[in-house]
């Protein structure tokens, strides 16, 4: 059943073309070269603007403090309901980016970021701006599935309750019965909903807390590496769901995956120390990468 | 699914009252600190104020007319016939002097009360160290009465009516002259530190109770240190795992380092002092008792100590060719002594300050008598707290206050040293 | 010769035992260059002759300190004449006293007794010989002990295995201290009480509701008219326990909270040792403070909205009780805040709660059962807490739920049931023995309970 998702978007992965790029002298990558490289780029390579876009970025820096900068002058845009994939070696910043746009870095003593991020054209760190408000409005599943300690009920009500977005009790049950179908678990967990989260799989679990993220119906999901706690069948049926969930929401999620990358993104965004490289449909990304160091990348010579 | 933008609504709607709830609750959290630190800082500016005069003590001079007829001996008498002399009869002498023309009772009495019984004493010191003073005119400072002391610590108001006073009318005619001609003096309270408990407020000091302390953390120490660090070693280094016994062990260990000290009193009650006679009020039976209270603190601070040692060490030295135990004393014990030193300190300083255990095996007794060993009777410092605090008198209010303020002051100087060695020794592995 | 010089001896012996070990060791060995035949290093075999040397003679001397006061009573009570011997046990008793305390000071009262200076003189002979043998026998089995140990200096002979297993062995019996500690509470307390309740029952103890132990001393009467109903006690405890309570487990928890969650990493850092300080004060100290300062403003405060209120009120005793159980109560409700997985927070956060409504609906439901454990530690150590009741609470055994007047505690009739003058078979000093057995068994309770919770608190996010 699962490899409907593997069919879906199947391709093979180019090789290097030029063989040059591939001797020795090229692989001891120079990073001083590197930096300097993409310090002077203005834009990432590929198509990183959109007309009308759901988030508008520009000139995004983050500072987690005086000393460490993790993300320089990234210019990107998403666009509404389209599944953005996140790539890029460990550390070069694809998680401080995703969770600026939901504010999460406000919760990280001396996190700054500067620079221009918009939501719908509203600028999400302006000083009216309401991080809770916001967070309504972008949600966020995580890399371990953290279900809180409560029934799986209690668990997806978590969000309307504390955003009052209920008025009875009735209308709480459509909504988390409706975010359970979505999350497409309901089928697994509807004679125990008082049962503990935390005692369901771990598949099951993320998929609960995806229930809980999309239960108070925000406009985008961010997800930051939503299944490499998972094992393969797990993983495929989360692929699915996001590929349904699309129709409803923006979804960026950062994967290590790269197959995973090509299997459920419309668009790839390549990161690398920091800087953001390259963007791109992601059939163009993986088959044509216009940018040595992406080209590195998804030819596994580094990363 | 509901509309987006009336979602968005609900929520901006929910706002106010959700960040209302917010600074409320976070003001609650500031509201329990500031509490704390404030009843923190009543207490200690509370008995530093009060305990701050006790550090100095009332003088009063006086003209003694140390004549042959008064003191009753001449300078060649012996020793022990100028132990016995008059002394009071001088100082008595010397008052009415001072204050000539006094004749009813009660003034007196009160003129006599004057100045401390141990007035005497000093002039008995003074003779006997050089009789050759007796038939001449000295001119001494003694020490004066509580109740003066008092007074010229500000602690008697003179505005209440008389009978509410314990300085009466005529003493304040007194005290105002000896005050104006300059015969008063406030000196450093060096009897404080260098004599034992007594039953005139002026004259306790805290030498007694505090040798006590130093006796039994003597015994205290030299039992819970080794005892407690072979303990630890074996259960973290030698002890088998998943073993009933050790386990036992473990929940006892536990379970008496949060049993009520008083429960260890009676302990030594009924095992130390009932049934293998070792002789109550002593430090050695008080070291008894806080050895085992402290044991558990120092197995648990210890075992801590040892667990964060890592395991490649003494990987490193079993691949040597090590055995266990050489292991253990070569090399993790060793790296994990500061830790050890740490806790074990801690632990001490809680040993200082205990008291209640130590009323149950007769510490609570008076003693003037400075203790020489570990089996003479003892106080040690909290229980002469808490038997100064007992006693009506401002003066040992005071005392008692003064006494917290040396107790503290040894308990800092413990914790400052915990501190000193966790920041030079710390290790990061 | 006594204990202390002998041991000093001991001592001596045992250097000079430890260097001739090591000497033999290597002579064996065909001196320093054999050195490689040793299965031990030298100094192993000298620690072996040091335990040889040490292990029987100490133990001898031990026990023999132990016994011999009780045979050299015993010894002398049966040599005393009929008469005495025939008159009941007490009088022996306070005949052997004073006889003992002669031979203590090792002077004859010429005053006393002629019986009594004969018995005297007697015991002090005894107990000469009595050190003779004890000398003897313990340099006796030093002797024997080095001996042996020498005999069996090898080059082959697995010293350092045998000095390691006297070694752990020793610290096998460290360990166990904790083992004999709660035996010894265990046993002296039950010991104690089992006589208590064979002199007032034990349904009177526990469910009587008048408390007077003092009178039964007057009537020199067994139980019978003094009043042992231990009621007003526990009723006095569990008022001021749950005052300090009140104060400590809603204060010391919001403490640990906002320092957890909202104190910035400076502000930690100073307020987390100043809040320590609050705990490293000795009770002592509190106890003086309650009586002194809060008890008399308490009054003063109740007395001008028109309260009556005691001068040792459960209310200022519980206060100061509470004020010192608050950094106990919020380090540890720390450590369990702490122990909440950061993901927790961060599902919380994502979902656009706001940090009480996270700390409110998913961090204190996560942390309860740890936030249960350091309760019932608070508990325990409310209700063995001593000194500040003893110097702030009353005497008075009042059953009263009212906190501004006097009650009493166990603690407090602990300690002063046995501070006065005390004779140990009375009913009156039993009763603080049952006391204890309530507090210890009520404490004990308590503590298992919590360090369960905690325990598998911990091991659920480990
Ligand atoms: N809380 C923090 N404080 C300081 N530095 C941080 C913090 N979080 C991340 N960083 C640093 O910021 C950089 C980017 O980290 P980030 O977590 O965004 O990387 P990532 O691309 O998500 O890596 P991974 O794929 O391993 O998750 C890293 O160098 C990291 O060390
Ligand atoms: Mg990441």
């Amino acid at each position: 059943m699962n490899t409907l998702a593997l069919t879906n978007n199947t391709m093979t992965l180019p090789t290097s073309k030029d063989p040059s790029a591939a001797n020795s002298k090229d692989q001891a990558v120079d990073i001083q070269a590197i930096v300097e490289e993409l310090k002077h780029a203005t834009q990432p390579v590929g198509v990183p603007f959109l007309d009308d876009p759901k988030f508008y970025t520009r000139d995004v820096d983050v500072f987690y403090n005086q000393a460490k900068q993790a993300i320089f002058g990234v210019d990107l845009d998403i666009g509404k309901n389209e599944v953005i994939a996140m790539i890029g070696p460990s550390g070069c910043g694809k998680s401080t980016f995703l969770r600026c746009l939901n504010r999460m870095n406000d919760t990280i003593d001396g996190c700054k970021v500067t620079g221009q991020l918009l939501l719908d054209g509203e600028d999400i760190y302006a000083k009216e701006q309401d991080p809770v408000l916001l967070r309504a409005r972008v949600g966020m599943v995580f890399q371990k599935p953290n279900p809180f300690p409560k029934s799986i009920y209690d668990n997806v009500a978590y969000g309307p309750r504390i955003h009052g977005l209920t008025a009875n009790r009735s209308e709480l049950d459509d909504i988390v019965e409706d975010s359970l179908k979505k999350a497409g678990l309901f089928n697994e967990v509807k004679d125990r909903l008082q049962a503990p989260g935390t005692g369901l799989s771990g598949g099951q679990q993320q998929r609960l807390c995806i229930a809980r993220a999309i239960a108070v119906s925000p406009e985008v999901i961010l997800m930051d590496e939503p299944t490499s706690a998972l094992d393969p069948i797990a993983t495929a049926t989360i692929e699915e769901l996001i590929d349904e969930l699309r129709q409803s929401f923006t979804i960026c999620i950062v994967t290590h995956s790269m197959q995973q990358a090509a299997r459920i993104s419309q668009r790839t965004a390549y990161f690398h120390l920091g800087y953001l490289v390259e963007v791109n449909k992601t059939n163009t990304v993986f088959t044509n990468p216009q940018h040595r160091l992406t080209e590195n990348y998804i030819t596994g010579r580094f990363g | 699914m509901m509309q987006m933008s009336n979602k968005t609504e609900l929520v901006r709607a929910s706002l106010a009252k959700r960040y209302a709830r917010e600074k409320r609750f976070r003001f609650w959290g500031l509201a329990s600190i500031v509490l704390s630190l404030t009843f923190l800082a009543i207490l200690l500016t509370t008995i530093f104020m009060q305990g701050w005069p006790a550090f100095t003590q009332t003088y009063m001079k006086l003209d003694v007319n140390l004549s042959a007829e008064a003191l009753g001996v001449d300078a060649h008498a012996p020793q022990d016939k100028l132990r016995a002399a008059s002394y009071d009869t001088v100082v008595l002498n010397a008052l009415t002097t001072r204050f000539p023309g006094i004749t009813e009772r009660k003034q007196k009495m009160a003129l006599k009360k004057l100045v401390s019984s141990s007035a005497a004493y000093d002039l008995q010191k003074m003779v006997m160290a050089n009789p050759k003073l007796i038939g001449t005119q000295q001119t001494v400072w003694v020490m004066a009465d509580d109740d003066i002391d008092t007074y010229f610590k500000g602690n008697i108001d003179r505005t209440q009516p008389e009978a509410d006073r314990r300085i009466k009318d005529f003493q304040l005619v007194w005290l105002d002259d000896l005050e104006a001609k300059n015969e008063i003096e406030r000196r450093f309270n060096l009897p404080f530190f260098t004599s034992g408990d007594s039953r005139e407020p002026e004259q306790a000091g805290i030498l007694s109770a505090l040798m006590g302390s130093f006796y039994t953390m003597l015994v205290t120490m030299t039992l819970a240190f080794p005892i407690g660090v072979a303990a630890a070693i074996y259960l973290e280094e030698f002890a088998p795992k998943n073993n009933t016994l050790v386990d036992f062990i473990e929940v006892n260990i536990n379970n008496l380092a949060a049993v009520p000290s008083i429960v260890f009193g009676l302990l030594g009650l009924a095992v130390f002092i009932q049934f293998f006679g070792v002789p109550r009020s002593t430090p050695l039976v008080g070291g008894l008792v806080l050895t085992l209270i402290t044991l558990p603190t120092i197995i648990i601070a210890s075992r801590a100590a040892l667990k964060s040692v890592p395991p490649s060490i003494r990987q490193a030295a079993y691949g040597m060719g090590a055995s266990r135990v050489q292991t253990v004393f070569h090399h993790t014990l060793p790296l994990a002594m500061p830790g050890i030193l740490t806790g074990t300190i801690i632990g001490m300083a809680h040993a200082l300050g205990e008291t209640a255990p130590l009323l149950m095996i007769g510490m609570v007794a008076f003693i003037v008598d400075i203790p020489q060993g570990i089996t003479d009777p003892a106080a040690i410092l909290p229980v002469q707290i808490y038997l100064w605090s007992d006693s009506p008198e401002r003066a040992f209010t005071e005392k008692t206050s003064a006494a917290i303020i040396v107790l503290l002051f040894f308990l800092v100087m413990m914790n400052l040293l915990a501190v000193l060695l966790r920041k030079r020794f710390e290790r990061r592995w | 010769m006594n204990t202390s010089i002998i041991l000093l001896l001991l001592l001596v012996l045992a250097a000079f035992s430890y260097f001739f070990g090591r000497k033999r060791a290597l002579a064996v060995s065909n001196g320093n260059r054999g050195v490689n035949k040793l299965h031990s290093l030298p100094g192993y075999y000298g620690h072996l002759v040091v335990v040889w040397c040490l292990l029987p003679s100490l133990i001898a001397l031990m026990l023999w300190s132990f016994f011999s006061p009780t045979f050299i009573s015993q010894n002398v009570i049966s040599s005393l004449p009929t008469e005495i011997q025939s008159t009941d046990t007490t009088n022996v008793n306070l005949f052997m006293n004073r006889v003992e305390s002669m031979a203590k000071a090792g002077v004859i009262d010429e005053t006393a007794e002629p019986a009594q200076q004969e018995a005297a003189r007697r015991y002090i002979e005894l107990q000469h010989n009595s050190n003779i043998i004890k000398a003897v026998l313990v340099f006796a089995l030093a002797g024997l002990g080095i001996f042996w140990a020498f005999r069996k200096i090898a080059p082959n002979f697995r010293a350092r295995n045998q000095v390691e297993k006297v070694i752990v062995g020793l610290m096998i019996l460290c360990a166990s201290i904790a083992i004999v500690t709660t035996l010894g509470i265990v046993l002296s307390v039950l010991f104690e009480s089992l006589r208590f309740f064979q002199a007032v029952p034990i349904t009177e103890f526990l469910f009587g509701t008048h408390w007077s132990p003092q009178t039964a001393i007057r009537n020199d009467q067994v139980g019978g008219s003094g009043s042992f109903g231990a009621i007003p006690l526990f009723a006095g405890t569990l008022l001021i326990s749950v005052i300090a309570l009140a104060i400590a487990v809603p204060v010391g928890l919001m403490s640990a909270i906002y320092l957890s969650e909202y104190a910035s990493k400076r502000v930690r850092a100073w307020v987390k040792p100043a809040l320590e300080v609050l705990a490293g004060i000795p009770t002592v100290v509190y106890g003086f403070f309650a009586a002194l300062t809060v008890a008399p403003f308490i009054r003063t405060l109740g007395e001008s909205i028109g309260l009556t209120v005691a001068s040792e009120s459960a209310l200022a005793a519980g206060l100061v009780m509470g004020v010192m159980i608050i950094p106990f109560m919020s380090s540890l409700s720390d450590d369990v805040i702490n122990a909440v997985p950061q993901a927790m927070r961060d599902g919380s956060y994502g979902m656009g709660a706001t940090r009480s409504e996270t700390i409110k609906q998913v961090i204190l439901p996560a942390a309860l059962p740890g936030i249960v454990g350091a309760f019932l530690l608070a508990a325990s150590r409310a209700i063995g807490e001593t000194m500040i009741v003893v110097m702030a609470a009353g005497l008075s055994a009042n059953l009263t739920a009212n906190p501004l007047e006097a009650v009493t505690t166990v603690t407090v009739q602990i300690v002063t049931l046995l501070t006065g003058d005390q004779e140990f078979d009375s009913p009156k000093t039993l009763a603080a023995f049952a006391l204890g057995l309530t507090l210890f068994v009520l404490t004990l309770i308590l503590n298992i309970l919590a360090l369960r919770i905690v325990r598998k608190y911990r091991e659920q996010y480990e």
